[in-house]
């Protein structure tokens, strides 16, 4: 398998989003805000289908739309109440809508299409992974440089508050975060399995884990568990690597579910 | 010249709704260096009271200060300590008593990098304090009701405060644990020189070591030593506003 270009250059690119989706998706499982990794890759999946259109990188035309529907995404949500929550929706929907129409507009509703959606280990450029491993290494030093203020924040968001801890900005680089990780991904594991990948280890880890900080070491290292095996299983098995990666995080998860269960905590 | 007040709340008045009075006519300074017992009925306005010395909250009518500023943009705000009313720890990792006390020392120690030693030794003083120590790695779901206050109370200390806030601490507390809070404020009181406000529906075990206390009802009713109390707390007409 080490043999051939394209599986090392996708092996590189699951080594940095093992890593990169769950120390992000961290965060977002504490708040409760898992579903916006998914509300990110609606967006993104719009970006996607805007660059095939125009003829420029996907992964660039997903990056700047996943971020900026991050950040507006977590705007409205900050404002709350039952406006902020169908505003949200409305950016969700919006974002598959136009991705569709747009798609079609560029007469690619194929198998190119299913690549972005659920991953392909065939597709990882040479750049592609100098993008991710670059962007992948930026994204894990920032969290490594804010983990103390958004584990804070995760503990008591109101004292944090209070002590002048700022809360916005904060939330803000989160949701930036999670778009930049959504578009990195997109290539291995596809727009509507990132979110898996930033939620299931962080749960399985929450199982097993004796402290906040050994949750957060041990979700990044079942991401990369599972990336790894799930794309050995892809390569063998000629599956999308997307499904594959997700499924063994999920049954990771369903392990320590039954395992925490019989030991009765 | 006059000597700036921790707190001031001028003719304040609060509603969470328009229309809606929670708070009336408030107006209460507190000294720098003072501590002072909050207690009242359950919905008398306590909690917003504090909230509204914050700065979570702004008043309707009148201003509320803090050290001389605005509550709501005060500057200084890492100087303050607060912990809320049945408090709950956020999100679902096992957070330690050591990861939930150094997030009280976040603000105060710098928001970017690792921890420095000295945030670190003062985290370790801070759960030794309230006598945590031996648990201070246990997850707190493994700690009890108690034992998990005292990690929030160690945690509004870790940052130093100069004003700490405490709404009901003593909430599924022990009368033993109370005491030794108690005695714990009162040391932090008289050898820091913190400013306490400390927020209670009945003063017990601290009614000894204030020197003031204020009951509110909409708005304040008494304000004055815990010894001038009695007469006028038994007096319906001053009570039942
Ligand atoms: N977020 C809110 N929205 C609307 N009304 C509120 C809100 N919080 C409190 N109130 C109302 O304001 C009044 C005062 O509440 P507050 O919580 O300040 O009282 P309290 O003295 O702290 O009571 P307790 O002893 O129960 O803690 C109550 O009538 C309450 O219903
Ligand atoms: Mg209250």
């Amino acid at each position: 398998m080490l043999e051939s270009e394209f599986m090392r250059l996708a092996l590189g690119a699951g080594i940095v989003i093992g890593v990169l989706a769950p120390a992000v998706g961290f965060f977002l499982v504490q708040r409760r805000q898992s579903l916006i990794g998914d509300g990110i890759g609606h967006v993104a999946f719009a970006g996607v289908a805007a660059g095939i259109l125009l003829d420029v990188s996907p992964v660039l035309t997903a990056l700047v739309a996943a971020v900026l529907g991050g950040v507006v995404i977590e705007v409205l949500r900050s404002r709350g109440g039952t406006a902020g929550d169908q505003a949200l929706a409305l950016v969700f929907y919006t974002g598959i809508a136009l991705g569709v129409v747009l798609i079609s507009t560029a007469g690619a509703l194929n198998v190119d299409l299913f690549q972005y959606l659920f991953g392909s280990i065939l597709t990882v450029t040479r750049t592609d992974l100098v993008v991710i491993a670059a962007l992948g290494a930026v994204g894990l030093a920032t969290v490594g440089l804010l983990y103390r203020a958004l584990a804070a924040v995760v503990v008591d968001e109101e004292g944090a508050r209070v002590a002048g801890v700022p809360i916005g900005g904060l939330n803000i680089a989160v949701a930036a975060l999670a778009a930049v990780t959504v578009a990195l991904s997109m290539r291995v594991v596809g727009i509507l399995l990132v979110a898996a990948l930033m939620v299931l280890p962080v749960s399985a880890a929450g199982r097993m884990a004796w402290s906040m900080r050994s949750t957060f070491v041990l979700a990044m290292a079942i991401g990369l568990g599972s990336s790894l095996v799930g794309l050995t299983i892809s390569y063998y098995a000629d599956l999308p690597p997307g499904g594959t990666i997700v499924l063994a995080a999920a049954v990771v998860f369903g392990t320590a579910v039954v395992v925490s269960a019989a030991r009765g905590r | 010249m006059r000597v700036t007040p921790a707190v001031e709340l001028d003719d304040v008045s609060f509603g969470y709704r328009p229309g809606q009075r929670v708070l009336e006519g408030v107006t209460l300074r507190l000294g720098e260096g003072e501590f002072v017992a909050v207690a009242g009925p359950n919905g008398g306005g306590k909690t917003t009271l504090v909230r509204l010395i914050l700065g979570l909250e702004r008043p309707g009518d009148g201003r509320a200060l803090l050290f001389g500023e605005p509550a709501h943009r005060f500057s200084q705000r890492r100087t303050l300590g607060y912990l809320a009313q049945r408090f709950e720890l956020g999100g679902d990792a096992p957070a330690t008593v050591r990861e939930v006390v150094s997030a009280g020392r976040l603000a105060a120690g710098g928001l970017i990098g690792p921890m420095r030693r000295r945030d670190r030794e003062l985290v370790a003083e801070a759960i030794e304090r309230v006598g945590l120590s031996e648990r201070a790695d246990a997850p707190l779901r493994t700690l009890s009701g108690g034992q998990q206050q005292r990690a929030f109370i160690a945690k509004a200390l870790a940052g130093e405060p100069s004003l700490l806030v405490l709404d009901e601490p003593t909430t599924g507390v022990d009368a033993e644990t109370q005491e030794s809070l108690a005695a714990l404020l009162d040391r932090l009181h008289s050898e820091l020189g913190v400013t306490i406000v400390y927020v209670s529906h009945e003063f017990g075990a601290v009614e000894r070591f204030v020197q003031r206390l204020v009951l509110v009802r909409r708005t304040i009713v008494f304000d004055g030593s815990p010894q001038e109390l009695p007469g006028i707390w038994h007096d319906p007409s001053h009570v039942h506003a």
